[in-house]
């Protein structure tokens, strides 16, 4: 199984990654005189963990948006794979915390299900089984504010994964947890997706975290959001994030998207400074 | 500045005990103390004639006449019937201003057409609206129990608007992902994150009917602590007139007490 899962990105021809779930044509955003993605072409295959990482502001959060279906495009097109019948195209995992203060763990977890009016017996077994793939079983009667922001960060995994979608969204789902949190959340991450290699378009301003968890990394440029460029990461799966970082593949990777992103960040911080 | 002498002494351990009653437990005591002690003071200047007892009867005469008006009913038909008017006046005010507020803070577009109006009619005095309330529905029930609605619709309407367009727009975007259905972002969203500020307008609203109350049955009723105050005041009965007023603060304080459990059971993620 293993020598598969090095994807090779462009190359379409690796059995699983013949369809795509994702094709962008030409995306523009634009607020008002503001251009925040200019003409993006982008084909992402079903099954890829595919990651994004830019500077900030440079339009990535307004990608997913689209994707999402939470914003319009001002130009292009986007086209996502149809999901099979009863199914969520898509489901999101948020910046930040957006799992109701008011509903308890089991309820948030449960809430795509829910909306869709799945069948009671099915969402008590697919709510179970993520909450005990979270380790948040133990929680489910527990609200928000009586859990860690890791711990919420992991009800809202679990509230998209529950939903069972076709394509996962991530915006920067652990930008605001500390380096421990973070690295456990990773681990899990990559475990829950490893039984379904769901397509993933996932969001980071960190390099080390676009190598840990990517298939295929695209590095952004700084505003307007344009491609700069794609690099692919052929380490194995099933990855384990404390072996990889000694691997010199990894390093190797790290450096090369960090060399790319560099000036863009740089350019990201001259637009900043010249606006403030 | 003169000069400063230094003088070495031991230092000196400070003695700390715990405290014989908790911060709370004062506050709880006090709670109770204090009315007590002006009524003792009241009672006091009272019998000593330091104030006049027509106006201010002894609180042992008040409660002679509170003790009377039980016996023969009239205190509890009267307590009943603004009960009642309270009760019916509560929903008929504030679960049209739930849906009416909740849904402005969802709608843009109805925002705009409605909260104009609310504008320009919340700063009529309620009271003043008592003459048109009765021309309109006549001397019987239906005028009181409007006046009430009028009361809790307005402090029940606005906070339920502030409270929605107060939750936070991830979670609405958090409903729109997973395709929630307008009646479903109302009910899972809308109305959960909008509750505590819509408490507030609830008791700000039932504080507000406990008045109007008061005064419609004032003018145009036979029956209830209005027109028991009122009556009172024509038979020139001081002690009656005071149990209405005690009655009343009873009323409104035990509706305090509803109200907060209320709150306890529909905002149980505040609980800490």
């Amino acid at each position: 199984m293993e020598v598969a899962l090095a994807d090779t990105g462009g190359a379409i021809g690796a059995g699983q990654a013949q369809t795509a779930a994702i094709r962008i044509d030409g995306l523009v955003k634009r607020y008002g005189p503001f251009v925040a993605i200019d003409h993006l072409s982008l084909e992402i295959p079903r099954g890829q963990f595919f990651v994004i990482v830019g500077p900030s502001g440079c339009g990535k959060t307004t990608l997913l948006r689209i994707l999402a279906g939470l914003d319009k495009p001002s130009e292009g097109r986007i086209e996502t794979i149809a999901p099979a019948a009863g199914r969520p195209g898509n489901s999101m995992v948020f910046q930040g915390d957006s799992i109701f203060p008011w509903m308890n763990v089991w309820d948030n977890a449960a809430y795509g299900l829910r909306m869709r009016g799945a069948p009671k017996a099915e969402i008590a077994e697919v709510v179970g089984h993520y909450l005990d793939r979270t380790g948040l079983r133990r929680f489910a009667k527990s609200y928000p504010h009586q859990l860690s922001g890791g711990m919420r960060q992991r009800v809202s995994i679990a509230r998209a994964f529950a939903n069972d979608p076709e394509i996962l969204l991530m915006d920067e789902p652990f930008s605001a947890l500390d380096a421990q949190n973070k690295l456990l959340l990773q681990e899990e991450l990559l475990r829950i997706w490893e039984e379904h290699r769901k397509t993933v378009v996932f969001i980071t301003h960190s390099v080390d975290e676009a190598v840990i968890l990517g298939d295929r990394i695209m590095v952004m440029t700084a505003q307007p959001g344009r491609i700069k460029n794609f690099v692919d990461v052929t380490l194995p799966r099933p990855r384990d994030v404390l072996e990889l970082q000694r691997s010199p593949v990894y390093a190797e990777l790290v450096h090369t998207i960090w060399s790319s992103l560099r000036d863009e960040v740089n350019r990201a911080k001259r637009q900043a400074e010249g606006e403030g | 500045m003169s000069t400063t002498t230094t003088t070495t002494t031991a230092p000196k351990l400070v003695k700390r005990s715990a405290p014989l009653f908790t911060e709370k437990a004062r506050e709880r005591v006090m709670a109770i103390v204090s009315p007590l002690g002006l009524l003792l003071i009241w009672e006091i200047a009272a019998r000593f004639g330091l104030i006049d007892t027509r106006f201010f009867p002894a609180p042992s005469s008040i409660g002679g006449t509170f003790m009377e008006l039980v016996r023969s009913g009239e205190l509890w038909a009267n307590t009943a019937a603004s009960l009642q008017r309270l009760f019916w006046g509560c929903l008929a005010g504030g679960i049209p201003a739930l849906l009416l507020g909740i849904a402005m803070g969802l709608s843009r577009g109805l925002r705009v057409i409605v909260e104009p109006l609310i504008a320009a009619t919340y700063p009529i005095p309620k009271s003043s609206i008592l003459p048109l309330a009765l021309l309109v529905f006549g001397l019987g029930e239906p005028s009181k129990i409007f006046m009430v609605a009028i009361g809790v619709f307005f402090p029940v309407v606005i906070n339920a608007t502030t409270g929605v367009l107060g939750i936070d727009k991830i979670f609405l975007d958090v409903g729109h992902n997973f395709h929630a259905s307008r009646w479903s972002m109302f009910r899972t969203i809308a109305l959960p994150g909008a509750m505590p500020v819509i408490m507030t307008g609830v008791r700000l609203g039932v504080g507000m009917g406990l008045v109007l109350i008061a005064i419609a049955e004032m003018v145009g009723a036979k029956s209830g602590l209005g027109y028991m105050i009122w009556s009172a005041w024509e038979t020139f009965s001081v002690e009656q007139m005071y149990v209405g007023l005690f009655v009343i603060a009873i009323i409104g304080f035990v509706l305090t007490l509803l109200l907060n459990e209320l709150e306890r059971v529909l905002v149980p993620w505040r609980r800490s």
